[in-house]
């Protein structure tokens, strides 16, 4: 291993670090402004300059390439004077309006000149004053507080694949800008808010709402995908006032999309507080006491044995669990999870899970993506995508309607019948896929949606063996699902077979024959209209069109509000952890469950969360497994079949409002407005 | 004095036709096959025997530069010649450009030949317009003579010439800046390493040099190094041309000796000093990037690299600006500084904020209109910015300064004592 020497103490590091990772390794810390690991070096703030032996001038320590026997120095007169230097420079024409900054207690710029500052200021001239910059509805710019350091700008180009941000002009006169003050086109813009190292760039709708000290900070887990993002939540009193991502390297890297990061003040709107019932047309708050009573009359009078439940987006385990087993004590098992139709083939987690893990796509240089919209989808994991296409010349197609991608691919049919061509190997795209060394097959949710959406994962499965996507070491075999509940719910038996492969019809049929009480689980996304005649109970935390429809509405937390495990989409059990207690009087769906089973002959057994999670773990102990991916898993339902016409068409028609706290969220509606030019 | 057979540019003034018959009449592109078959590690250890010096500015030995390039990268390998010229004062390769194209032409080739290069990007000044098209002119003749192109001369060696017309900036002249604006980017410098020679153009193995430089080059090879290397002095031969400029009766571009003593330079090509040489102010010897020499220093320093460097000053591109007493000083380096001010890149933090401060307080100091302690403030942050900075434009925004407070602190010191007094009289 190479040696360098840094501050007079030897180190070993490997080849291809530079001289500032060399120093982290030695301990030292070497500030800066302009660096950061996820993104193209710039050097240009200048900050880190260390002294190397026999450079007559000092270098820049996060571009200069590490090499055997270098000897550096930073803790020199000559490297504190230039840090000194630099630091003042960076302050004279800085507005120095910490008080009013946002970015206050939190800021690099804040920091560092504490450290390596000055202690009063030479600058005697007038301060250059800068127009502030339109962004758009979520980022707020205050432009004069800019040092240039073009993070923004090496993200927008580099990770989110939008040129929406550049740097105008040159000398002193250089500015930051969205060339024509146009909205930043991209689901991923909030990481700029985190990646600007002083108040340039901030959060819009948290403007002037807290100070970092005030907050609490929760580490916990998002819900809005099916990734599964690292995040921590900081809230006041019982607002979450923003979220942040956390560093995950296996996940989300350090980033997080737009709507995790600013759907949240739907969270305080449009909420159910207490439990209501439906009289006379019109929906009246009642007490948990009378609302249980009548539920459990509903079911024993419209027959037991035909209660259904279906679950929703943000439907926890616990919940599933619970209501799941609910259901079984009425000898009932008509519940299900796959309100969207999207299918799997039964016995085989395979083919539901994102089986090459999220990570593995870094590595691809040939990706198959079928009926998916990974940038709405997942938009973290489309960054990484993005990240393939540029380092390893990943080779890209879709099947599926052309869209914006931020990367180049071949677009190869609209119709989902392509897979014949592909499996008769009569497709151009096949040349990348055989000389892959890790290629990936993606599919979307929308491309298995169909009635015969198993016979389509059966093909996609085989076309996986056939071209070595799948093989003894790797398994390359992914489904991309659109929810953080679903794989949890299909991994603990949470569907019936009375709605394979058609769930809208046959859940039409089953409520016309039965008129049964149905538990909606904060589901609010299926053709309401089919469930005319049951008894309704929607268990939610948003008024959206469940509740709406609802004959009773029992209040649940918001996911804040509670601790969940969840599943992502590469089978990795996550557990999300409780920031404040429940809003008003709504209470965990397991509680209410557990309640409800009181009013008849058999009850479920656990009697906190504590028995319930050991319940759960003991029939599912993969369950206890926390943040580890699962095994790899072999895809042995493989199957040829001619697969028939099918225009595939993406089910996400809104990337920002997909689910009832989206749809509550004010931020949201204005980027539907201002991004995607539509009325909310 | 320079002999007239010596000289190297044979149509400086353009009093020749410049066009490919005049060009080959003065003996450009006569034996150029024979020059070629000497090879490629011959005409580079020629050319480091004859100790010739980059003509751009900073003076780094030339056949070392060029045997940077690797042998055998597998990549394309390209020579850039930089022809954006933008240096305050100097008009040296206009003359070449405008007046003998052919001989940067010839230059190219031999020099895209000994780095393995099939391809030459010539960048100009924008403002260049008429030098531009005379040069373009003179590419479309080599083309059509056969001189470059497909089998250039007869050599085998396929060699093509682009010209790409810079915008009007100056920092486009610092090498991997030009890169980038060669690339189709914002022309701001690139971090070094790597260098070009590594990963230049499009990442390819690059040659960035200046057009003098190339433009000697063939005549270094016909008349042997030997005979460059006995003109001047050891480690400073050659000829050079001096572009005189500023309170001299003449101002001109002239060839002549390297170390030639800058005092002879003036009173035989330029006419002497406007009000005789003892009306002299000071000398800016190298172009707006160097320090300026007061009378006292011109009297007896030779122009080279290494004599004025003695005097911490710099040949740069031997850009000779004359300031005779009528001159006020102060105000002719707040000139440059707004120069700077104005051409910074604004990429990296000590020359984007460091510049504009530094003009600033110039100009304040023009009328004295500052405190006495301001003018070490002022070096402080010369000092600061100096070697701080990715490219050297930092470096060059603040040796004017220092170079006016080493020689000239006391006229500043002055000015600011008559503020002062006039202050307290109000």
């Amino acid at each position: 291993m190479p040696k360098i020497t840094i501050n007079n103490k030897v180190i070993d590091f490997q080849d291809g670090m530079t001289v500032m990772q060399a120093c982290e390794l030695a301990d030292v810390e070497i500030p800066r402004f302009c660096y950061h690991d996820k993104l193209s070096i710039a050097g240009n703030c200048r900050m880190c300059l260390v002294e190397m032996e026999k450079s007559p001038k000092p270098i820049a320590s996060c571009a200069m390439p590490a090499a055997d026997g270098m000897n550096i120095k930073t803790n020199t007169e000559l490297v504190k004077k230039a840090r000194q230097g630099v630091m003042e420079f960076l302050l004279i024409n800085h507005p120095l309006d910490c008080p009013i900054c946002d970015q206050g207690g939190e800021c690099d710029l804040q920091d560092q000149a504490l450290h390596y500052g000055f202690d009063k200021s030479r600058y005697e001239e007038n301060k250059r004053a800068v127009k502030n910059k339109y962004m758009g509805p979520l980022v707020s710019t205050i432009m004069t507080r800019c040092i240039h350091c073009t993070r923004c700008v090496r993200f927008s180009t580099e990770i989110a694949g939008v040129d929406d941000i550049g740097l105008l002009g040159r000398g002193e006169n250089a500015e930051i800008t969205t060339y024509l003050e146009k909205t930043i086109e991209s689901e991923l813009s909030g990481n700029v808010i985190d990646l600007c190292p002083v108040g340039a760039l901030t959060n819009k709708p948290y403007a002037f709402q807290s100070r970092p000290w005030e907050l609490k900070k929760t580490e916990s887990v998002d819900v809005f995908d099916g990734m599964g993002a690292s995040i921590r939540i900081d809230s006041k009193g019982k607002n979450v006032l923003r979220v942040l991502p956390r560093l995950n390297e296996e996940i989300n890297e350090e980033w997080i999309n737009d709507k995790t990061r600013f759907a949240i003040d739907g969270l305080s709107r449009q909420r159910l507080d207490k439990p209501y019932i439906k009289i006379n047309n019109k929906l009246e708050a009642t007490s948990w006491d009378s609302a249980l009573k009548l539920v459990a009359s509903e079911i024993k009078k419209r027959g037991a044995e035909n209660t259904s439940a279906f679950s929703g987006k943000f439907s926890d385990i616990e919940s599933l669990y619970s209501a799941k087993n609910f259901l079984n004590l009425l000898n009932s098992e008509f519940y299900d999870c796959r309100f969207d139709n999207t299918q799997f083939v039964a016995g085989h987690r395979s083919s539901y899970l994102f089986n090459s893990s999220i990570q593995k796509i870094d590595e691809a240089d040939a990706i198959l993506i079928i009926g998916s919209n990974p940038k709405w989808e997942a938009a973290v994991l489309n960054s990484r995508i993005r990240k393939a296409y540029l380092n390893n010349n990943c080779e890209i197609a879709l099947i599926g309607p052309k869209i914006n991608l931020t990367y180049k691919y071949t677009h190869l049919s609209n119709d989902i019948s392509y897979l014949n061509n592909i499996l008769n190997e009569k497709s151009d795209f096949l040349e990348h896929l055989k000389n892959a060394k890790n290629p990936l097959m993606l599919i979307g949710s929308s491309a298995i949606n169909y009635n015969d959406g198993i016979e389509i994962l059966k093909i996609c499965a085989e076309i996986c063996n056939k071209f070595n996507i799948v093989n003894e070491s790797e398994n390359g075999f992914n489904i991309l699902n659109q929810n953080i509940s679903r794989v949890g719910a299909l991994d603990i038996g949470f569907y019936s077979k009375n709605f394979d492969r058609d769930f809208n019809g046959s859940l039409t049929q089953h409520i016309k024959n039965t008129n049964p009480v149905v538990f909606l689980l904060g589901l609010d996304e299926i053709n309401l209209s089919s469930l005319k005649d049951s008894f309704i109970i929607y268990i939610g935390h948003h008024g959206d069109e469940g509740a709406n429809v609802a004959d009773i509405i029992l209040p649940s937390p918001a996911f804040p509000e509670k601790t969940s495990t969840f599943v992502n989409i590469e089978g990795r059990v996550l557990q999300t952890t409780k920031c404040f207690n429940p809003i008003g009087e709504s209470k965990e769906e397991w509680k209410i469950f557990r309640a409800l089973s009181q009013e008849f002959s058999e009850q479920l057994k656990f009697n906190n969360l504590k028995e319930l999670r050991q319940e759960i773990v003991k029939k599912f102990p993969h369950l206890n497994q926390l943040n580890t991916l699962p095994d790899k898993s072999e895809v042995n339902f493989a199957k040829s079949h001619i697969i028939d016409n099918n225009e595939i068409e993406y089910n996400i028609k809104n990337f920002y409002m997909t689910d009832s706290i989206s749809r509550a969220s004010v931020n949201m509606a204005n980027c539907t407005k201002e991004i995607l030019n539509r009325v909310a | 004095m320079l002999k007239k057979e010596d000289k190297i540019f044979k149509n400086l003034y353009g009093e020749d036709d410049w066009s490919l018959p005049g060009a080959l009449k003065r003996g450009i592109w006569n034996n150029t096959k024979d020059l070629i078959s000497m090879g490629s590690e011959n005409i580079i250890e020629e050319i480091k025997k004859s100790d010739l010096r980059g003509r751009g500015g900073a003076g780094f030995p030339a056949g070392l530069k060029w045997s940077f390039m690797p042998k055998d990268s597998g990549k394309p390998h390209y020579l850039i010649v930089n022809a954006d010229e933008s240096e305050p004062g100097t008009c040296k390769d206009r003359e070449i450009l405008r007046n003998d194209p052919h001989l940067l032409l010839e230059g190219c080739l031999i020099a895209g030949f000994a780095m393995h290069a099939h391809t030459c990007y010539i960048y100009i000044r924008g403002e260049y317009y008429n030098e531009s098209s005379n040069l373009q002119k003179a590419i479309d003749e080599a083309y059509k003579s056969n001189l470059i192109g497909k089998n250039a001369c007869g050599t085998n060696w396929d060699f093509d010439i682009f010209l790409h017309r810079g915008a009007g900036a100056y920092i486009c002249g610092e090498e991997t800046a030009l890169l980038e604006s060669l690339e189709g980017k914002k022309g701001q410098p690139r971090l070094k390493p790597p260098f070009p020679a590594g990963s230049g153009l499009y990442g390819c193995p690059s040659t960035v040099t200046n057009v003098e430089t190339i433009a000697v080059a063939p005549t270094i090879l016909r008349r042997g190094a030997n005979w460059f290397s006995s003109l001047g002095n050891p480690k400073n031969t050659g000829t050079k041309i001096f572009s005189i400029s500023g309170h001299v009766n003449n101002p001109c571009n002239v060839e002549e000796e390297m170390g030639i003593p800058l005092k002879k330079l003036i009173e035989t090509h330029a006419g002497g000093v406007i009000g005789g040489w003892d009306n002299l102010l000071a000398v800016i010897p190298g172009g707006a990037s160097v320090p300026l020499i007061p009378k006292s220093i011109c009297d007896t320093v030779k122009m080279d690299f290494d004599s004025l460097k003695e005097v911490q000053s710099g040949l740069g591109t031997a850009a000779v600006i004359v300031m005779n007493k009528s001159t006020d000083i102060v105000e002719a380096i707040a000139r440059l500084s707004h120069f700077y001010k104005h051409e910074s890149c604004g990429q990296c933090t000590p020359c984007r904020e460091g510049t504009g401060w530094m003009y600033r307080m110039m100009n304040k100091m023009i009328k004295g209109n500052i405190e006495n302690n301001d003018i070490d403030k002022l070096l402080d942050v010369t000092k600061q910015i100096e070697g701080h900075t990715i490219c050297a434009l930092g470096d060059a925004a603040a040796w004017p300064i220092q170079g006016l407070m080493r020689h000239f602190r006391s006229e500043v010191e002055r000015r600011i004592n008559e503020n002062i007094s006039k202050r307290e009289v109000a």
